[in-house]
């Protein structure tokens, strides 16, 4: 159930406890080092620094945290969790919010990154591998930007980095089962 | 007398498969050079890449546990992609470590869990090799010159070397381009942007964020006075080469090419015409090729 303000769900401690399930992280470890943000090299571009994140789930401000931009503009380089005194994973943690804000219909802190992903997911069930040419195309068209990298595209057409015919599993039932059996 | 090759089986992925495929060849290649048979996984799939752990756990390990079921018992898995690598040994760790999900994967792809299998990195067939001595027993002469002996490189790993917590106590054999290229006589320029993350997909979807990132680091290696970067991951060598946008960047080498090279192979017609910041001139001024 989503209300407006901070609570958002029928039961907070559900959330964190989802988080802490998902990721096997407890996130209440992190003492606000800030290095991983120091060394984030996208930190730039979030709205709230990684180590920012977890102060909001150690606060309960999780609506503010499954919203944000930061869960979708992490790439899960692990840089941050190398340099964590605590260990912390926060590659992990990125991946439990993400998908916990998708099944609570949360708003999408960047859609075109989920774009992307879905994209990608959907060329493997096809082929059981990645397309990229396709993959490409259908993000241009799903996120009606059809030409920006036009000149991008056809430079790596001509260097042959695209192949125009997917490369495919034999066995696409078995791909199909594992995705399948997700929705069990 | 001829060795017989070791068989090896190999997960290429979708990237060597496809957009960088000059790494794939130049490795099988390679390989074969030092005594080792990469035989392809029988139908292999998309390890799940990023996205799938993104936004889909549950898929993401069924999409790479099928690769550790389809592993021949008999010899070891190996992948060069760093991306894939992680998505296979994390797999392999959680089944390893989970009975329920073992049972589950067990029906699901009809065969037992292969819990004693060896995966491993390009990297750790290196490890054990000393390649000088080997081009010597091959019947070349490392007195005259080292293969490599005219090239400045920076050796440039983005994020491989950094794993998730869980994982950080597997070898990820840092320095290990270092060594290999400076004992062939390769001259290492140190930098401070070997381990920066590259970007990777966000390339696809946020250009404007990966552009001054990948623009930082190659004007830190220009600075540098080296000829090339060499990489070991081809996701980086494809942000390196497309999101650049400074003018007059060094070329960016797979490290399964400068080490064929090195190993004398000279069949590498279709390899560097595949870049799009084009090795050639520096590679024949340096007469590698």
């Amino acid at each position: 159930m989503v209300q407006n303000g901070n609570k958002i769900l029928e039961s907070d401690r559900d959330i964190a406890s989802q988080v802490i399930n998902r990721s096997n992280v407890n996130f209440n470890s992190c003492y606000h080092c800030r290095c991983c943000a120091g060394g984030c090299p996208f930190v730039k571009a979030m709205d709230y620094a990684p180590h920012a994140i977890i102060r909001l789930l150690q606060l309960g401000f999780y609506e503010k945290a499954l919203k944000s931009s930061t869960i979708w503009i992490c790439v899960g380089c692990n840089t941050c969790s190398s340099v964590c005194p605590m260990s912390i994973d926060m590659s992990a943690i990125m991946d439990a919010l993400r998908q916990i804000a998708l099944e609570h219909n949360i708003k999408v802190g960047q859609p075109s990154i989920l774009g992307f992903h879905t994209e990608v997911l959907n060329s493997i069930e096809r082929y059981g591998r990645t397309h990229k040419l396709e993959i490409m195309m259908r993000y241009k068209v799903r996120t009606m930007d059809l030409f920006s990298d036009m000149d991008l595209g056809i430079k790596m057409l001509t260097k042959r980095k695209l192949d125009l015919m997917p490369s495919k599993v034999k066995d696409i039932q078995a791909i199909k089962n594992i995705f399948k059996s997700d929705q069990d | 007398m001829k060795k017989e090759l070791v068989k090896i089986s190999y997960f290429p992925g979708c990237s060597l498969a496809t957009s960088a495929k000059e790494n794939n060849i130049s490795l099988i290649k390679f390989c074969k050079s030092i005594g080792y048979e990469l035989i392809e996984l029988e139908d292999w799939n998309c390890c799940g890449s990023s996205s799938a752990h993104s936004i889909d756990s549950k898929t993401a390990f069924g999409l790479a546990s099928r690769n550790l079921f389809l592993a021949p018992f008999d010899r070891p898995l190996l992948a060069a992609c760093p991306s894939c690598i992680l998505r296979l040994l994390q797999t392999h760790l959680h089944i390893s470590q989970n009975v329920d999900l073992q049972n589950e994967y067990e029906k699901m792809f009809s065969k037992p869990f292969n819990r004693d299998l060896k995966i491993i990195h390009f990297f750790e067939i290196l490890a054990n090799i000393n390649l000088p001595d080997f081009i010597e027993s091959q019947g070349h002469n490392k007195k005259e010159k080292l293969p490599l002996d005219c090239i400045k490189f920076l050796p440039y790993y983005g994020c491989m070397l950094a794993r998730p917590p869980e994982m950080k106590n597997i070898p990820n054999y840092h320095g290990l381009i270092e060594k290999i290229l400076s004992s062939l006589g390769a001259e290492v320029v140190r930098w401070s942007y070997s381990s920066r993350c590259c970007g990777t997909f966000l390339s696809v979807s946020r250009p404007e964020i990966v552009t001054p990132i990948i623009n930082d680091i190659m004007l830190q290696a220009v600075a540098s006075g080296a000829d090339c970067i060499v990489t070991a991951c081809a996701m980086c060598h494809l942000n390196m080469e497309i999101r650049c946008s400074i003018k007059n960047p060094i070329p960016t080498l797979h490290f399964s090419e400068i080490l064929s090279l090195a190993m004398g192979i000279k069949d590498y017609k279709g390899w560097f015409e595949r870049h799009i910041v084009d090795p050639v001139p520096m590679l024949k001024q340096k007469g590698l090729i």
